[in-house]
């Protein structure tokens, strides 16, 4: 666990940078520190391993007060990631990796198989223990940071917008590879971000700082979306917030109604027979495929009939999800499957706006 | 130029107290001794403003300064002030290595704070933020990062000063520099011009070293050349999988 308690930040010039943040980031948790630029999120993050001293109030690591720590031991036990990776270039990827083990006194073919441990929980091959930072892409070297910070399994973790220097693409990678695992560590993290969206998917907790390193609000995402506390929460949350606050709640109670289908492959009269706009198709597990319009159909079913276009929701998944495979089918029956990906049945868009006008208003009341 | 090439191959000049091979041991060995005591100071020095930022403008000027002394003046100025004081060869030895060691402070102080000052902030950030302490961060992240700096400040004095140490033979010292001035005495050109390629070829021989040195101390990570490594090791695999 740990524990701001009033910590104050005035650089020597005068700038408050970080003003009485109180806030506890709890074990096992991921806390999100968001906010705009210059609100005082690194200086924040920095304070905890000492980079930055407070200049008033308390840090406490599981009710220890950091300030009486040496303060390179307390470096050793926090993981500690930083936007552009800052790999040692003369060190290879695994002795990169091994840097705290190293310090930590661990011999050579300890941290060696350390290192190639965790190169593998972070999703990379083998061979790239050898290589060195600049043979690897942005990406690859922001994955190393996090083994690296992960080496000697400290059990807090501090993350500086670890994952903002990637392309989107490869953000939303490192994102869910970072999701899931935490969900096998469950470290405590202490994680900066400028970017909402980010935020209230990453984090247990989001704190919202406004500039002066002040708390505008700390909640999980579900409300912070659904029930900004100020105007500022609410303008920095974003105008679709309605929308995206769904993806926090689970759907609603949904009854999904039988969905007939037929398998590829099947001739032009079976197709034909329901009489149906538009008619699902999928494959011998009775997992959806697509759909296709029976009245374009002339020849027996083949993949390139299938309209790709609408998404698959999981039964008891969140209301975002429904609501988005309700939308995106060209039938406007949202498709439903359970966790192995069966079809289960199909809902309609007026289903699911009922469904969760009932479970907001639920909520609300 | 025959003449030239009929006094370097004539095998009576290379042997003696006063042969190619003494000279040439001679040069090397002064070269060597200023070298040895410049990168002494100036590594050190120049390591310390690197690491702590202190300082700098200190060191900034000093190579500046440094680099203006004329070589010939200061030998003729210490020779004065320290010649009388000392006994025997150190008369003109001291003198002439103290030419020699301001000649190769500039360009190795500049190769050790450039080469620390030049690492990649985010890695000393991420060195100190992982544990590291000061002496750690210096001699595990900064020193390694900087060696290829250093290693030219280190290959550029050792030109400057082996051609310089030809100077030694002005006062009364050996070396090659011997050659230049006992032919222009007898009006030997062929002897001067032998001694010119002389240093010239030492110095090409020294700085040919020095680089395979600096392939083998510098980590291939700040180089770039890893991929003839990784060539090697890919038809490696490839035999030993075949
Ligand atoms: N060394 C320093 N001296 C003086 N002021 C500083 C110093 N470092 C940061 N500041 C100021 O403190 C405030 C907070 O800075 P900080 O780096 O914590 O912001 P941040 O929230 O991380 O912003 P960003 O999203 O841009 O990274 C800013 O106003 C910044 O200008
Ligand atoms: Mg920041």
């Amino acid at each position: 666990m740990i524990r701001f308690d009033s910590v104050t930040k005035e650089y020597p010039d005068g700038t408050v940078a970080v003003g009485g943040l109180d806030l506890t980031a709890p074990d096992g948790k991921i806390t999100v520190l968001v906010g705009p630029s210059g609100c005082g999120k690194t200086t924040s993050l920095r304070m905890v391993n000492r980079m930055i001293e407070p200049t008033g109030g308390r840090i406490l690591v599981d009710d220890k007060d950091t300030a009486k720590m040496d303060a390179a031991e307390l470096r050793r036990g926090m993981g500690y990631v930083i936007q552009q990776a800052g790999l040692f270039p003369h060190r290879t990827v695994a002795d990169n990796i091994a840097t705290v083990p190293r310090l930590l006194g661990w011999d050579r073919r300890k941290s060696r198989s350390r290192s190639l441990e965790l190169l593998e929980r972070v999703g990379l091959p083998g061979e790239y223990a050898d290589r060195y930072p600049h043979q690897l892409s942005g990406g690859q070297q922001q994955r190393v940071g996090v083994a690296r910070a992960l080496a000697a399994d400290p059990p807090v973790m501090l993350m500086d917008e670890p994952f903002s220097a990637v392309d989107p693409v490869v953000r939303e990678q490192l994102q869910d590879e970072f999701l899931r695992l935490q969900s096998d560590l469950g470290k405590t993290i202490l994680f900066v971000t400028h970017d909402i969206d980010e935020a209230v998917k990453l984090g247990d907790q989001v704190a919202v700082l406004r500039v002066g390193g002040q708390i505008a609000q700390v909640a999980d995402p579900a409300t912070l979306l659904g029930d900004p506390h100020d105007d500022f929460v609410a303008d920095f949350v974003g105008r679709d917030r309605g929308y995206r606050g769904l993806g926090f709640r689970t759907a609603p109670v949904l009854e999904p109604s039988p969905e007939p289908t037929v398998r590829l492959g099947a001739g032009v009269d079976e197709v034909r027979r329901s009489g149906d706009q538009w008619l699902l198709v999928a494959d011998d597990d009775n997992r959806p495929l697509g759909w296709v319009e029976p009245s374009r159909i002339t020849a027996p079913l083949v993949t390139e009939d299938l309209h790709r276009g609408g998404t698959v929701a999981v039964l008891g998944g969140s209301s975002r999800a429904v609501l988005d495979a309700a939308l995106s089918a060209p039938s406007r029956r949202g498709v439903l499957v359970d966790d192995d990906g069966r079809l289960v049945g199909t809902v309609t868009l007026a289903e699911v706006a009922a469904a969760i006008e009932q479970a907001v208003g639920r909520g609300k009341r | 130029m025959n003449a030239v090439l009929t006094w370097l191959t004539d095998g009576a000049h290379w042997q003696g107290y006063d042969g190619i091979l003494q000279r040439t041991w001679e040069h090397v060995w002064y070269s060597a001794i200023a070298l040895a005591i410049a990168a002494a100071l100036a590594i050190p020095l120049g390591l310390w403003v690197g690491h702590t930022g202190r300082a700098r403008f200190l060191a900034v000027n000093l190579t500046g300064a440094l680099r203006a002394v004329p070589s010939l003046g200061l030998l003729f100025a210490s020779i004065m002030v320290l010649g009388s004081r000392l006994d025997g060869e150190l008369a003109t030895l001291v003198p002439t290595e103290l030419v020699l060691v301001v000649l190769a402070v500039p360009p190795i102080l500049a190769g050790a704070y450039a080469g620390v000052e030049q690492v990649d902030a985010a890695a000393r950030d991420a060195a100190r933020g992982m544990g590291m302490r000061g002496s750690e961060v210096l001699f595990k992240v900064e020193l390694p990062c900087a060696l290829p700096l250093i290693s030219s400040g280190l290959r550029s004095a050792a030109l400057q000063v082996v051609a310089t140490a030809t100077l030694a033979a002005a006062v009364g010292l050996g070396g090659l520099g011997r050659f230049l001035l006992d032919g222009l005495a007898v009006r030997d050109y062929a002897q001067m011009a032998g001694g010119a390629i002389l240093v010239a070829a030492l110095a090409l021989l020294i700085d040919l070293v020095a680089s395979t040195l600096q392939r083998v101390v510098v980590s291939p990570g700040l180089t770039g050349k890893t991929d003839r490594r990784d060539n090697a090791l890919r038809r490696l695999k490839t035999t030993a999988a075949s």
